[in-house]
């Protein structure tokens, strides 16, 4: 029998692990950049983290694995990270409640049961989170963050998609249900169950026509949003705060040159939302996704501070990064081949470890295929010519005596 | 299992010794030479069908959902109600002290402590009513009996309609409306002609009389196709009180046949006890030693209760005990006490016919077989290390609930079994090839509950008086 993959998961080859890096390194530098700093939380948290209401949605909860740990007697359950803000929350009331703001990223795993297992259970993110501030300001930072992170990708025609969570609530708020009937509500939307919403027909059709009204429209700029409050402003007063919030949102981006696409119903599958929900679609592909989640901190038991974040996708993000977005030359390096008595594999890896104290790539050939990203080839002989460096760009040959000429002939190195 | 034998019997299935006293799990059917049937706990029925070794199945729609909710991708298909085994699955709660709510309890922030056999139903219970922080205690029976002390909430089969419970149960929430079921493999059902058989199933039914079952089953299969979770608000009586008596020791005794050597045990030792065996089935004995308070649970499931400091004392068998200390390699649980009866071996089963003496015989005939080795066991801890140690290579434990030895040959290769004598292994045709160990009843304490003196002190005086009557 074959040694099998475990089912729904999957394996990064060299070359898909180049445009991972490659995606990374973007992300890093550009959160480096706006003063995030780099945190990253375990793998295993306990499931409780994840359950109230205003964490996951109950489809997503029946996906997480779950188990007893070796010492999990009492009955205590952990999980395999199932989302990336969530154990971010816990790491700031765990140690960081001492800051009035904390700017955080990381790139990491995340686990979810896929039925077929045709798709990854695993799932690899970009996340940036931004604890501390409640501003518009602060929405559109983490916007602008996320785009500038897919512009320098190479990636064109991204679009941004918003809806906005305390507006769907706002609505929902008008039923009369208790708080744990509105939370399943609330859950069967974002989890896009149109039962929802034919069930409320019947039931309270004023109603139902306004939430049919605004999960239908779609628009494209702040004035929409405006002809959207005038249209709703007498009868649902309640919907006029959380419009005012989403309208400052757009004004601003649109002051930016940002162009938007609204649609309140482009969330799925997240409850802790309480604000602008954003979205970034590449055609059909979702490679992003953030938004504002300020309850969520004091529901885990922290302090009342407000907080937003978005993570972007690994997985998409790979198949679209094109091979000249990575972008930079490789560092010069040699290809060291080693021909003769014995003492000459000794002298050959002494000169690969020179050359890599002194900043150059250098491989020695073990048979196979030469690696064709090498510019340098060096042949090392127990007889005169003792090296024969070859640059395989121009094809000119030289015939040197020692490691410190074959330096020279580099040139500076990448490395101090 | 009178009323599925009664349907078989009415569908003309003459099956040869299908009744309680059954000394063989195999029957055949004398009107279908083709058919042959098997006999399993009811739990592992589903799991069977599931994963193709039995074309159809019977069983309770309990387990068919306590499966489906973990596992909705499983190749069963549900085929129709039988008509009879109607029931219903309750969570319920003590109502015994305060009035309380599950929303209550949760702002709270205690833990539920939810206790029942049907571990994914509860989760998925919890999940759906968004339940905080929650711990499920998967048993092997006697749920009703931990609210309040030991759990909060236990899910638990009831009556359909208007269901009583003892010891001032309520419900909490109605989980599921349960009858016996037709169940298939999806693939059978999709690929093989199985209609005569069910022809006759379903003449069963029309011959007991009951009312155009076919009707009547569609339409309930639309009312429990789905696992349904509600809940009544509020909840009375729920209290996390597992700790609240101080100084009390709390003891489980076993329930089954460990019953009677434990009883001969406690009087030896002088130490009265009313009402245990329970004639009535109720599961709270009086013993007569000053603060202790008793309750009679599965064996099974002790160790796990020990460790979570939901019980100070009880009496299991060491076969659990290492069970639970393979499961969790650092639990507080310990033995105070060999009680030296109740002596069985731990053992490792093959069919009679394999050519294989030992275990490594065993590796040696399916060295080069493509499907891993098949193990079942009620031990599935235990079996599981067995497998590791041995360096089985590739295999599956089979966890099975009750009547293991009905899965050899045909469903699985080996078996982790007890047996006080060897005569069952013998009589169903199958061998033993290793012992695994020795087992006897024992005491168990938890190392890290004697922070209370009082407690420590009567705890030591038990294990004492239990000793001189060993």
């Amino acid at each position: 029998m074959r040694v099998q993959r475990c089912k729904g998961t999957r394996d990064l080859s060299p070359e898909e692990m180049g445009r991972f890096r490659l995606i990374e390194g973007v992300f890093r530098d550009c959160c480096l950049k706006w003063g995030y700093q780099e945190v990253r939380t375990p793998t295993l948290e306990y499931l409780h983290l994840f359950t109230s209401t205003g964490t996951l949605t109950p489809s997503r909860l029946g996906r997480v694995y779950s188990f007893l740990d070796w010492d999990g007697w009492s009955g205590e359950r952990v999980v395999l990270r199932p989302d990336g803000t969530i154990p971010i929350a816990r790491l700031y009331i765990d140690t960081m409640e001492d800051r009035e703001l904390a700017k955080l990223f990381y790139v990491t795993n995340v686990f979810s049961f896929e039925e077929t297992g045709k798709e990854s259970r695993e799932m690899w993110q970009c996340g940036a989170e931004l604890i501390g501030a409640g501003s518009v300001m602060a929405d559109v930072e983490l916007v602008i963050l996320a785009l500038e992170v897919v512009k320098r990708l190479g990636l064109e025609g991204v679009e941004l998609r918003l809806s906005h969570a305390d507006l769907i609530r706002a609505l929902l708020s008008k039923f009369r249900l208790d708080p744990g009937e509105q939370a399943r509500m609330f859950d069967q939307i974002l989890d896009g169950d149109p039962s929802v919403l034919s069930r409320v027909k019947a039931e309270q059709p004023v109603l139902a026509k306004a939430l049919t009204t605004l999960i239908d429209l779609k628009g494209r700029s702040s004035g929409f949003l405006k002809n959207v409050k005038a249209l709703f402003d007498h009868d649902l007063p309640e919907l006029v705060s959380p419009l005012n919030n989403f309208i400052t949102v757009v004004e601003l981006l649109e002051s930016l040159d940002i162009s938007c696409y609204i649609d309140i119903t482009s969330v799925r599958g997240f409850e802790y939302y309480t604000g602008l929900i954003f979205q970034l679609f590449s055609g059909e592909d979702n490679i992003g996704r953030g938004g504002r989640y300020d309850a969520l901190i004091p529901l885990m038991g922290g302090r009342d501070i407000p907080a937003s974040g978005f993570a972007l996708y690994l997985e998409p993000l790979m198949n679209m990064v094109k091979a000249q977005a990575l972008g930079a030359s490789p560092v010069p390096g040699v290809l060291i081949r080693a021909e003769g008595a014995e003492g000459i594999f000794q002298e050959a890896l002494g000169i690969a470890s020179r050359l890599h104290e002194a900043g150059f790539a250098a491989e020695i050939y073990l048979g196979g295929r030469e690696p064709a990203d090498l510019r340098w080839t060096l042949d090392i002989r127990d007889k005169a010519p003792r090296l024969e460096m070859v640059d395989r760009l121009t094809g000119e040959g030289y015939h040197l005596d020692n490691t410190d000429q074959v330096i020279m002939q580099l040139g500076p190195g990448s490395a101090p | 299992m009178d009323e599925t034998a009664n349907i078989l019997e009415k569908a003309g299935w003459a099956l040869t010794g299908y009744h309680e006293e059954m000394r063989n799990y195999n029957l055949e059917s004398q009107r279908f030479p083709g058919l042959s049937a098997k006999v399993f706990h009811e739990k592992d029925i589903p799991i069977q069908v599931s994963v193709g070794n039995y074309d159809l199945g019977i069983c309770g729609l309990d387990w068919v959902e306590e499966l489906l909710v973990k596992y909705p991708s499983s190749a069963m298909v549900k085929l129709r109600n039988l008509g009879c085994g109607e029931g219903s699955l309750y969570v319920v709660a003590s109502q015994s002290k305060g009035e309380s709510s599950l929303e209550e309890l949760q702002r709270g922030k205690v833990t539920i402590r939810i206790a029942s056999e049907y571990p994914n139903l509860a989760e998925a219970y919890a999940l759906k009513m968004r339940l905080r922080r929650f711990s499920i205690f998967p048993l092997w029976g006697a749920a009703e009996v931990y609210p309040p002390e030991n759990a909060e909430l236990a899910l638990i089969p009831g009556e359909r309609d208007e269901p009583r419970f003892n010891h001032e149960l309520v419900v909490v929430g109605h989980v599921l409306d349960v009858n016996a079921c037709l169940i298939a493999n999806r693939d059978s059902w999709e690929k093989k002609d199985l209609g005569e058989i069910l022809a006759s199933i379903g003449d069963g039914l029309s011959a007991g009389g009951k009312s155009s079952p076919g009707v009547a089953a569609a339409s309930a299969w639309d009312k429990l196709s789905k696992v349904q979770l509600q809940q009544k608000s509020p909840v009375t009586g729920i209290n996390q009180s597992s700790t609240a008596a101080e100084g009390i020791v709390r003891l489980a005794l076993p329930d089954g046949h460990q019953q009677k050597p434990t009883l001969r045990l406690l009087n030896k030792a002088g130490l009265k006890i009313d009402d245990y065996p329970s004639a009535s089935g109720d599961r709270r004995p009086v013993l007569g030693f000053s603060g202790v308070t008793v309750k009679v649970i599965r064996p099974q499931d002790m160790p796990l209760q020990v460790a979570n400091g939901n019980f100070d004392l009880a009496i299991t068998g060491r076969d659990w005990l290492a069970e639970h200390r393979c499961r969790f390699l650092s639990s507080p649980v310990e033995e105070l006490l060999n009680l030296k009866f109740g002596r069985v071996k731990l053992v490792a089963v093959v069919s009679h016919d394999l050519p294989v003496d030992d275990i490594d015989g065993l590796k040696q005939l399916y060295k080069e077989r493509a499907v891993p080795i098949r193990i079942a066991s009620e031990y599935f801890n235990l079996a599981d290390r067995y497998a590791r140690d041995n360096h089985l290579g590739m295999y599956r434990v089979i966890p099975t609930w009750g009547a293991s030895e009905a899965f050899l040959p045909d469903d699985a290769d080996l078996l982790i079994e007890n047996t006080e004598t060897g005569t069952t292994i013998a009589r169903h045709n199958l061998k033993i090839i290793d012992t695994l160990f020795q087992s006897t009843a024992c005491l168990i304490g938890n190392q890290e509950s004697t922070v209370d003196s009082t407690k420590e002190e009567k705890i030591k005086s038990i294990t004492e008086t239990l000793r001189s009557a060993v």
